[in-house]
């Protein structure tokens, strides 16, 4: 991420409050130091499960250590004893923790995950202001007691700390990649449904199940956690396999001499950025760009090449009918559903399209004009016979689109599929 | 399971009959708590039917399996006979994929109503009902008694294991009567593929459990399930996610078919045979899985040579058997990206590379031949020799073995050539997949010499033909649905 001033806002809150944290502790000691060990070394665990690998931003890389920090935001018994550790004393513990986990990343030469551990400090504690000064207090037992209503209440205060952490991921990567702010935070709460809600789940239950049980809560409660972040790795894993080899055989026309060299990946490349542009969700890109790489798979049931591989100047009848065959080796690819409908429905008009399809057709004859000879003005002049096709072949809305991706700076700036 | 053996229906009365017993009991004892179960029922229903209500942008995946923390903590929860009728509707209304649905809905209630009930036997005899601590959430005070942590992880430890013993004790005999299984097989691998998954749910049974008799009730109870069932779901999703990648592949392998349509179902043989190679040398695992693509994957490079050349009936020229030799490359070059596939990219370069270094693209010679080329180039000529081509008809195995025989050392590596002689002589030759017209593979056993004048021509009787060219999204459905039992 690039280094914007919302990003250094918020690295530089998450730095005063961990001096601050840590300043506290060495000067007061630890309160109850078993659980703060318990917790650091859960939090540390968690940590080092995580993965080396960049994951995107916004998503949570170590879910064991953050629902570890939230726990301990969020105890307020212990074995049936009450605590007394403070705001300071969580950041404190979650920082050094956190650290003491992602020393082995960086031995192996990672950076420190610095906006990763900021945006931890900043909802941990946001969680333990909200809750430890009310309990502390004594005036949280008085309101709802010990009892259902406990969990609700800390349900609730949960559910603002994910909110809080979404505007805190949503807020830097807004500025450091200019796209609107809405999309960007519908994102980040759709990510936050799955594995947020896992984690905040397993938050709540942890403080309360060592509130019960003491801290043998600690590993037991984290188990299901612990499953669900393997299972991730292993789907991160196979996803991108997954898209290498989508990749290939999208290559495999280019090999064949079907389609100029790259022509899919550039496809694929411009559609998500216009898709992005549109507005579409993560997985309706997702399937944008699945479909985009597969979009000409149909002309190798051909007997003999379409020359040049320009699709865009086939009769419509062939056309659709090397659509279909494509339709139909993607439907065995194991692709969801909609992509396969995307590559046979990309010769339609406009009009029958679903929009998927009709960004793909317009991308597709943008990049079979440029590529082509025959036009040497180059984008323009395929933009200019785009625009005389928006009657019937190609949606007017995602032609100007596109020429507003290509005037930003086109290639350059779309996020780029994986070299495969 | 077609039509169902009398031997397989007394036995699913027999389980019937055996989970009306368990379940009794709590229909007629006074003391049963019957708002706990009912909640625990209509909890375990509810996630049971949440895979058939869409959800925004997702759905659950297919093959997540039973969830079973509900089950269990009912066992830790409840009496035994309680626990067994908690079990009963989620079970009933469980997803069935195959035929028929009806009897499958029936046995599968009987048989974790059973379970349930055996399981909760066997937590209450190691006294895990008071340990789990804790007291009806009626009164508003401190707890009565916190769980006696490090102990009651025994009797829930051995509940889930009886619990996963039970099932699969009477899964494998349903296996073995309605399906035919030899019971030795039916039995073998599914516990030890069950007990782990069953060993987690029971932890979060139990920790359901702890939180249900804590004061916080209900609402923390439930909060211990959505974890777990987000694990589920993603261990589902990863299942289903493996098996999108392998149609992948298959597809890669289909755009081959298209070409080249005398080959259709080769590659998997290749792929079959090349596996039974490198078991026979004692690879591990992980080598044979790359072995079996880089079988499948070696003439993917075909996708490059035009189609024309491909089906051209009669002798090539020079010039067009260049074109068709230039493959290899074209192989190496589409799979370049696939990070996993590792060596067998290799397997994919040099898999027309001879011994004697006559062969293409690099003419390299003995042991510069990587050994997974060396292995996917006898399966290669294995399954050329005794699959009609264009160009010949098909040999019997014994012929075509003895033919490998004479060339090893020249073109073959005699190592491989000899592991698959050995291989094919202990378990014969059954190819997996047998092509659109059956007649064209020969699926002999590994015949006596004499044999030799008499192929057998004619489908496996087991497997009927399953053309690679002509399946659809079974392929890809079969393994999402064969893997998920796990979960």
């Amino acid at each position: 991420m690039r280094a914007t001033p919302a990003v250094w806002t918020v690295r530089g809150a998450a730095a005063v409050l961990t001096v601050a944290g840590l300043a506290h502790t060495l000067w007061n000691g630890v309160a109850e130091p078993g659980a703060a060990l318990a917790f650091g070394a859960l939090i540390t665990i968690g940590e080092l499960a995580r993965r080396d690998r960049q994951d995107p931003p916004g998503r949570h890389p170590a879910p064991l250590g953050s629902a570890g920090a939230l726990a301990y935001a969020l105890l307020g018994q212990n074995a049936g004893q009450p605590t007394h550790h403070g705001v300071l004393q969580i950041v404190a513990v979650a920082v050094a923790a956190a650290l003491a986990g992602m020393v082995p990343h960086i031995a192996r030469g990672r950076g420190p995950a610095v906006d990763h551990l900021s945006r931890r400090v900043l909802t941990v504690a946001f969680a333990a202001v909200c809750f430890q000064p009310l309990y502390n207090s004594g005036r949280l037992e008085e309101r709802v007691g010990q009892g259902p209503y406990l969990v609700v209440f800390l349900l609730l205060l949960l559910g603002l700390t994910a909110l809080c952490d979404a505007v805190l991921a949503a807020a830097p990567a807004g500025a450091a990649t200019g796209r609107p702010y809405g999309p960007l935070l519908r994102d980040e709460l759709r990510a936050q449904l799955g594995i947020g809600s896992a984690i905040c789940a397993t938050g709540v239950v942890m403080a309360l199940g060592a509130a019960v049980a003491g801290l043998w809560a600690l590993p037991v409660f984290s188990v299901p956690l612990l499953l669900t972040q393997l299972s991730f790795h292993r789907i991160t894993a196979i996803r991108t396999t997954y898209r290498q080899t989508i990749t290939s055989l999208a290559r495999a026309t280019e090999i064949a001499g079907c389609t100029r060299p790259g022509h899919s990946r550039r496809v694929a490349a411009l559609s998500c950025a216009v898709g992005r542009e549109l507005g579409l969700s993560e997985r309706e890109l997702t399937v944008l760009e699945y479909a985009a790489l597969m979009h000409d798979i149909g002309q190798l049931s051909l007997v003999d090449p379409v020359p040049d591989g320009a699709t865009a100047g086939l009769p419509g009848a062939e056309a659709r009918r090397i659509a279909e065959l494509g339709g139909e080796v993607a439907r065995q690819t194991g692709v969801p559903a909609e992509v396969a409908v995307v590559v046979e429905r990309q010769a339609d008009p406009y009009r029958d399209q679903p929009t998927s399809a009709r960004i793909v057709r317009t991308v597709n004859a943008y990049d079979d004009l440029v590529g082509g000879s025959r036009h040497p003005g180059g984008s323009l002049a395929a933009l200019e016979r785009l625009r005389l096709g928006t009657g019937h072949d190609y949606q007017p809305e995602v032609v100007e689109c596109l020429a507003r991706v290509l005037a930003r700076g086109g290639r350059d700036r779309v996020v780029p599929v994986p070299p495969g | 399971m077609r039509a169902l053996p009398p031997g397989a229906r007394a036995y699913i009365l027999c389980a019937v009959l055996v989970a009306a017993a368990c379940v009794t009991p709590a229909l007629t004892d006074s003391g049963t708590p019957w708002a706990a179960v009912a909640v625990l029922a209509v909890l375990y229903l509810g996630c049971e039917l949440l895979r058939f209500c869409p959800l925004p942008g997702s759905r659950v995946p297919e093959g997540i399996g039973s969830f079973l923390p509900v089950v269990l903590a009912g066992v830790f929860l409840l009496p035994p006979a309680a626990a067994a009728l908690v079990a009963l509707p989620g079970a009933f209304a469980g997803t069935v994929v195959q035929r028929p649905a009806g009897v499958r809905r029936v046995w599968h209630a009987a048989q974790q109503a059973t379970a349930a009930w055996v399981a909760g036997q066997a937590y209450g005899l190691l006294r895990g009902p008071a340990a789990l601590g804790g007291g009806p959430a009626a009164g508003s005070g401190p707890p009565a008694a916190l769980a006696d942590f490090p102990y009651v992880l025994l009797p829930a430890a051995v509940a889930a294991v009886a619990f996963s013993l039970v099932l699969t004790a009477l899964d494998g005999g349903i296996l073995a009567l309605a399906e035919r299984r030899p019971a030795a097989t039916a039995w073998s691998g599914l516990a030890t593929r069950s007990l782990a998954p069953h060993c987690v749910h029971g932890l979060a049974g139990l920790m359901m459990a702890v939180m249900w008799r804590s004061p916080y009730g209900l609402p923390a109870a439930l909060l211990v399930l959505l974890p777990m069932y987000i694990s589920c779901w993603l261990f589902a999703q990863y299942h289903r996610e493996r098996g999108a990648h392998r149609a992948t592949i298959r597809a890669l392998v289909h755009a081959v078919d298209i070409k080249d349509r005398y080959t259709r179902g080769h590659s998997e043989r290749v792929g079959q045979a090349s596996t039974m190679i490198a078991r026979e040398l004692g690879m591990t695992e992980d080598r044979l899985e790359t072995v079996r693509i880089a079988g499948i994957l070696h003439d993917v490079g075909k996708l490059g040579v035009p189609t024309r050349l491909l089906r051209k009936d009669g002798p090539l020229t020079p010039q067009e058997r260049r074109i068709i030799e230039l493959h290899p490359e074209y192989g190496h070059e589409m799979v370049r990206g696939i990070g996993f596939l590792g060596e067998a990219r290799s397997a994919i370069l040099h898999h027309h590379e001879k011994v004697d270094g006559s062969g293409y693209p690099y003419g390299l010679t003995g042991e510069q031949i990587p050994v997974l080329a060396r292995v996917v180039a006898v399966a290669d000529a294995f399954d050329a020799m005794t699959s009609t081509r264009s160009y010949s008809r098909a040999r019997p195995v014994p012929v075509a073995l003895a033919e490998l025989e004479r060339c090893a050392g020249a073109h073959f590596d005699p190592a491989m050539v000899r592991a698959l002689v050995e291989a094919i002589g202990r378990t014969g030759w059954h190819p997996v997949v047998t092509s659109d017209e059956d007649l064209q593979v020969i699926p002999a056993r590994a015949a006596p010499a004499g044999d030799e004048a008499t192929p057998e021509p004619g489908p496996e009787p087991e497997r009927p033909g399953v053309p690679v060219g002509r399946t659809r999204q079974g392929a890809g459905r079969r393994d999402a649905d064969g893997t998920g039992a796990g979960a």
